[in-house]
């Protein structure tokens, strides 16, 4: 029995604003994507401190008392959550973006995750003690 | 073959995803420690004078800035087209453009110092 053939193909109706609402997978998708949005304004952040460091220590530390508002403060705190869930997904997928092969094998994923998390360790304790922290 | 800019594009877009995954939690953290009042030897007028005097942390200032500038507009560029904005000539444009603004700004602010 031929099946009937219809001349308009189905189209599904997408939200191009509102997709990702659709399931989680999408919204962590997103999630990611937005984490650009809080490091590009921090890092905007960085290239005033930059700037007013360049107009001598009046300016630059006129740019410290700045950061020590609230709205200063809450900034960072949903930055470092959005700049920390970017390293946690950017590390994750390091294996497929870049696997090795030594001889025959691949190098298991978690181990190639598991070192960018060692180097990640490293890296921040590095600057937290150059920085004078300690 | 075909040209493409893809490569041009992404290669920075990789290396300051890199970048910005390895370091960006760490500077938030210690310039979340400045805003509350408990500044950082590294982060006085002293401190990041005498980084920003050096070649090498001319470099390094310039290296972070640039690459997390460019990795935030591209994905930016992406996160634009996934929220319904179609026009990606024009963002591309707008967002590469303020990334290499930045960048230069950051280029002259560091010769200053």
């Amino acid at each position: 029995m031929a099946k009937q053939v219809s001349g308009k193909p189905y189209l599904r109706e997408v939200s191009t604003t509102q997709w990702y609402l659709r399931n989680e997978i999408y919204l962590r998708y997103i999630a990611r994507e937005l984490t650009c949005v809080f490091i590009g304004i921090y890092t905007v952040i960085l290239l005033v401190g930059i700037w007013r460091l360049s107009q001598g220590q009046v300016a630059y530390e006129a740019f410290l008392q700045a950061l020590r508002s609230p709205t200063s403060i809450l900034f960072h705190l949903v930055a470092l959550a959005f700049s920390v869930y970017h390293s946690v997904t950017w590390f994750n997928l390091t294996p497929k973006a870049m696997p090795i092969q030594i001889g025959e094998q691949f190098v298991p994923d978690n181990v190639i995750i598991g070192a960018h998390y060692l180097g990640w360790a490293v890296v921040s304790l590095a600057i937290i003690i150059l920085a004078g922290v300690f | 073959m075909a040209k493409s800019n893809k490569p041009i594009v992404w290669g920075p877009f990789a290396a300051g995803g890199t970048v910005t995954a390895f370091v960006t939690p760490v500077l938030i953290l210690l310039t979340l420690s400045a805003a509350l009042g408990h500044v950082p030897d590294g982060l006085t007028y002293e401190g990041m004078h005498t980084l920003a005097s050096h070649w090498f942390g001319k470099l390094a200032i310039f290296a972070v800035i640039t690459l997390s500038l460019w990795s935030s507009a591209h994905r930016l560029r992406s996160t634009f087209f996934d929220f319904g904005l179609r026009r990606d000539n024009l963002i591309a444009a707008v967002v590469y453009f303020m990334a290499i603004a930045g960048g230069l700004a950051c280029l002259v602010f560091l010769l200053c110092i």
